[in-house]
């Protein structure tokens, strides 16, 4: 290989420039942020009663941990939105392959499952507990019912906007649409699949809390409400900060995993 | 030699809501073992359509189509199609993209892959066997496509602008190439193209289609005196310009 010339080692150098500064930038704001907070609280301007503090969250976080209880309540949330996202990703792979299969009943569907994918899920919540009773089901079923519409209604663009000249090529070679399932759609829309599933397992947690605050007696959704029914503010902003770090988690998760089938392809 | 493909007075339409487009009228011609037949015709006047019905991909309306005097419902088999793109996917080796056909018909045996093996290595693309088509050029591709056709032994080869995506310089050599591996594999072959000079470059007979609704206008065969033609050989000879200066008026001639 040449040298890289004198123009080309500027270029690098500027695009290392500015990502440093962009991660330093990043690192600022957070910690500005968090410091602010907690002068803030230290010298009163803010009521630390009903907004808390970095270090009374802290101290909160580690005596729970200590009684095992926030272990419990993160625990419980984070195993019913991975429950509810496989459940997404099986239902939605499934449904969107049948409608995929029966064009004519897609049409008869497409309206329903737009209303459903619009409406507020929050709203069937509380009928999901009358019905269903207050229990993880629910929970997780609330969970779904936030992502599972969506999925299904992009999964099957995806599957119908798939090449139809690749899928004459199956037809030419005498295969039948089962095969141009197998062999085209199917594998074509892995990178579209992969990436709908990044955002849906977010909102499965976002169903799953919605599910917490009103059905539940364990979880960081539970946390939230009663601590807020209590005024034990520590507790819901501490909750709040958990979920961003599990939301964080979840989808940097996903990434990798992505990026690691993608690589694979 | 006898006839392989019989085309009987078929017509096709296509049905929208809109109204009907005719897009064949009564089409016929025959298609004799080893011969390799050219359709041309202005752009849109069907003749993609046309290679549509004698794969079986779409029915005529009126007339049948017969492939050794039977139906080809029953033959479809023995009839390959090669598309207009490689289409090659990107998800597979280009081994497992010659072997597709063989998957999906389930033929996976050693009859049939052994013939892939010998053709790859043939034809320049054993050493390729397990890379990524996006890693290799426009001609290597398209043959690699052209093997999928013949992995499952077709005797019929229905071509529909295969040369079509490639650039000029690229198409010239693909076409050297690809006729020369339907010679040696001694296929009958159908070629649909807008492209004169390709046409007679490579066919024993062409037939000029109308504009839409399509009919033969007219069946010109091609003779080089050569013993062994190629297509550059055949773009050489002095009756050349002759045959397309002829089909050039037929295409031209405004009824």
């Amino acid at each position: 290989m040449t040298k890289p010339s004198e123009s080309q080692k500027n270029y690098i150098r500027t695009v290392r420039r500015r990502r440093r500064t962009v991660q330093f930038m990043r690192l600022f704001l957070f910690l500005f942020f968090v410091v602010l907070w907690e002068v803030a609280a230290e010298f009163s301007w803010i009521d630390s009663f009903i907004f808390s503090s970095p270090l009374r969250i802290a101290k909160t976080a580690w005596q729970m941990l200590q009684d095992g209880s926030l272990t419990m309540h993160i625990g419980v949330t984070l195993s019913e939105t991975l429950i509810s996202f496989a459940l997404v990703v099986i239902c939605g792979i499934l449904l969107a392959i049948l409608l995929w299969m029966l064009p004519m009943v897609s049409e008869i569907l497409e309206p329903a499952l737009v209303v459903l994918n619009s409406l507020p899920k929050s709203a069937l919540a509380p009928l999901l507990i009358v019905w269903l009773g207050a229990n993880i089901k629910t929970i997780i079923l609330a969970g779904m019912s936030v992502a599972v519409f969506g999925t299904i209604l992009n999964l099957y663009t995806c599957f119908s906007q798939s090449s139809p000249e690749k899928e004459k090529l199956i037809y030419t070679l005498g295969g039948t649409k089962k095969d141009t399932l197998l062999k085209v759609v199917l594998p074509g829309t892995v990178p579209n699949i992969l990436s709908i599933m990044k955002v849906n397992i977010g909102l499965c947690l976002v169903g799953v809390v919605i599910g917490e605050f009103i059905g539940a007696r364990r979880g960081l959704g539970y946390l939230i409400i009663y601590g807020s029914q209590v005024f034990k503010l520590d507790w819901v902003l501490m909750s709040i900060v958990i979920l961003c770090v599990i939301a964080m988690l979840l989808y940097a998760l996903l990434g990798r995993l992505e990026a690691a089938c993608l690589k694979r392809l | 030699m006898s006839e392989l493909l019989e085309v009987n007075h078929v017509s096709y339409a296509y049905h929208s809501i809109d109204g009907e487009t005719e897009t064949l009228a009564d089409i016929s011609f025959h298609i004799k073992e080893g011969e390799f037949a050219a359709i041309v015709g202005p752009s849109g006047c069907g003749k993609s359509t046309l290679l549509s019905l004698i794969c079986g991909l779409l029915k005529p309306e009126k007339g049948e189509i017969l492939l050794d005097g039977k139906s080809i419902a029953g033959e479809k088999e023995r009839i390959g199609y090669m598309l207009q793109k490689d289409y090659l996917f990107e998800w597979r080796s280009i081994y497992s993209n010659v072997m597709l056909g063989l998957e999906i018909q389930k033929k996976k045996s050693e009859k049939y892959t052994k013939r892939v093996d010998q053709m790859l290595k043939d034809y320049g693309l054993w050493d390729f066997r397990d890379v990524r088509p996006s890693q290799l050029s426009g001609g290597m591709r398209q043959r690699a496509a052209l093997i999928r056709t013949l992995a499952l032994q077709p005797e019929l080869l229905l071509l529909d602008e295969p040369f079509s995506a490639l650039d000029y310089q690229t198409r010239l050599s693909v076409c050297e190439d690809i006729y020369r591996i339907i010679k040696k594999e001694q296929k009958t072959a159908v070629l649909v193209t807008h492209d004169l000079s390709e046409a007679i470059s490579m066919a024993d007979r062409i037939f000029v289609l109308s504009k839409r609704p399509a009919e033969i206008k007219k069946e010109i065969k091609l003779d080089f005196n050569m013993k062994e033609r190629t297509p550059m050989q055949v773009r050489n000879a002095p009756q050349f310009r002759d045959y397309f200066n002829l089909i050039w008026k037929e295409l031209n001639e405004h009824d």
